[in-house]
């Protein structure tokens, strides 16, 4: 529909509308958080729920303890191996449609802790993230600018197509690998279906190169 | 109340008690006092129960490892050459470490004394790894010898609950050993150099590069 038609009809007090705009608007107007958070991102998380910031303003004020009332998960602060197998199955638990923040420098790639042996390199490795907020920790103008970001991507949508989200797709796993413990490492230590290496050639840093294709 | 007094203290108290102060060189000047895996308990018991010092307060507990490593040290010797006597520098080869040791800082919070600096060390760092627990006479060890069991993987007679603290129970390794290696995944470098780098080069190779 015309951009210019639906602004004179509400003007004249009608409103026009299609079920995946109305459909889209709803989803994005109440992402209602899982309530956990891992490290000090999760003190900014809350941060940004208080008055100052007031994340209620996004609709988004609604911290559910239990995953399975939840649509989005903020993966706030530092995933140690130890903890990974949890996040990821808490996401399992969360019913679709479900989006992940990845908040701060340690939930993307491992941030100070990357060449530790108890941190994981990312949690991107096992779930699919839809926003990653650089920082250590981000401020809340950062969270709330990923609301805002993915609020935009959820409106972008479509219904149908074959570009249609993965809870329009019977086709598509909700479900990701629940990593497990093993004797030196998580096993597997990667989902290969979620996560592929970044293309970087590593073969030139380090000689004066950006390393990038 | 000096390192000295302490030692000759429980040397009266603790019959058969191998003791030995280790200097510390820097301006600090906290030496420590090794204790014999034997006696340890014996040593402890009498430092918490004593009247004076009485070292009612365990603050903290933690591991070294030392591995086995070769020291060269010039000696200067007398020797003969060609019918006359000459110094000559000698190359010594000695070897050190080869154990783990556990390092306990003692405090007195009733006669404001400490800390004092208590060692242990085990035979070796593959089967004679067992030390006597101190967690019975200071109960704030517990977390403390489960940490070092967790990450150096000395084992503490007598420990109540010897379980990991850190990592998980499947883990097989102790990440704070020196010879510790740990898991290849350095698939992904965005600003690879110097060890990383070549890590990353690595790990590459192994699996067909890019």
């Amino acid at each position: 529909m015309d951009e210019q038609l639906k602004s004179e009809l509400r003007r004249q007090g009608v409103v026009a509308t299609s079920l995946q705009e109305l459909y889209n608007w709803g989803r994005k107007s109440s992402l209602w958080p899982l309530n956990f958070g891992l490290a000090c991102c999760a003190i900014e998380m809350i941060a940004t729920t208080m008055a100052r910031y007031d994340l209620a303003r996004f609709g988004a004020e609604v911290f559910r303890p239990s995953p399975r009332q939840a649509d989005l998960m903020i993966v706030a602060g530092t995933v140690t191996k130890k903890m990974a197998p949890q996040v990821v199955r808490l996401y399992n638990q969360m019913p679709e449609p479900k989006y992940v923040i990845s908040m701060g420098a340690c939930a993307i790639s491992g941030g100070p802790f990357k060449q530790g042996y108890n941190v994981l390199k990312g949690i991107d490795r096992y779930i699919p993230v839809d926003v990653y907020i650089p920082g250590c920790p981000p401020r809340p103008e950062a969270l709330i600018d990923a609301f805002m970001m993915l609020q935009k991507k959820i409106d972008e949508q479509y219904l149908t197509g074959p570009n249609r989200p993965r809870h329009l797709n019977a086709e598509m796993a909700s479900e990701f690998i629940v990593p497990e413990f093993g004797a030196h490492d998580l096993v597997p230590t990667k989902n290969v279906g979620v996560w592929e290496v970044p293309l970087v050639n590593i073969s030139l840093a380090g000689k004066n190169e950006s390393g990038r294709d | 109340m000096n390192l000295e007094e302490i030692k000759s203290q429980i040397e009266a108290n603790v019959p058969g008690c191998q003791l030995e102060i280790i200097p510390n060189g820097s301006p600090s000047g906290q030496h420590s006092l090794l204790v014999d895996t034997d006696h340890a308990f014996a040593v402890a018991s009498f430092l918490r129960e004593s009247a004076s010092p009485r070292f009612d307060y365990c603050s903290n507990a933690t591991g070294i490892d030392w591995p086995l490593k070769e020291v060269s040290t010039k000696v200067k010797t007398k020797k003969i050459v060609d019918g006359v006597e000459k110094e000559v520098d000698e190359v010594v080869k000695t070897q050190t470490g080869g154990y783990l040791e556990v390092v306990y800082h003692l405090f007195s919070v009733e006669q404001r004394e400490g800390p004092l600096v208590l060692r242990m060390r085990t035979q070796d760092r593959a089967e004679g790894v067992h030390l006597p627990s101190l967690t019975p006479i200071w109960r704030s060890a517990e977390f403390q010898e489960r940490e070092i069991f967790d990450l150096y993987g000395v084992l503490f007679d007598g420990h109540p609950d010897l379980r990991r603290l850190l990592m998980w129970e499947e883990f097989q390794d102790f990440p704070m050993r020196r010879d510790y290696v740990d898991p290849d995944d350095y698939e992904y470098e965005p600003t690879a150099h110097d060890d990383v780098l070549k890590r990353a080069q690595a790990h590459q190779s192994t699996e067909g590069g890019l």
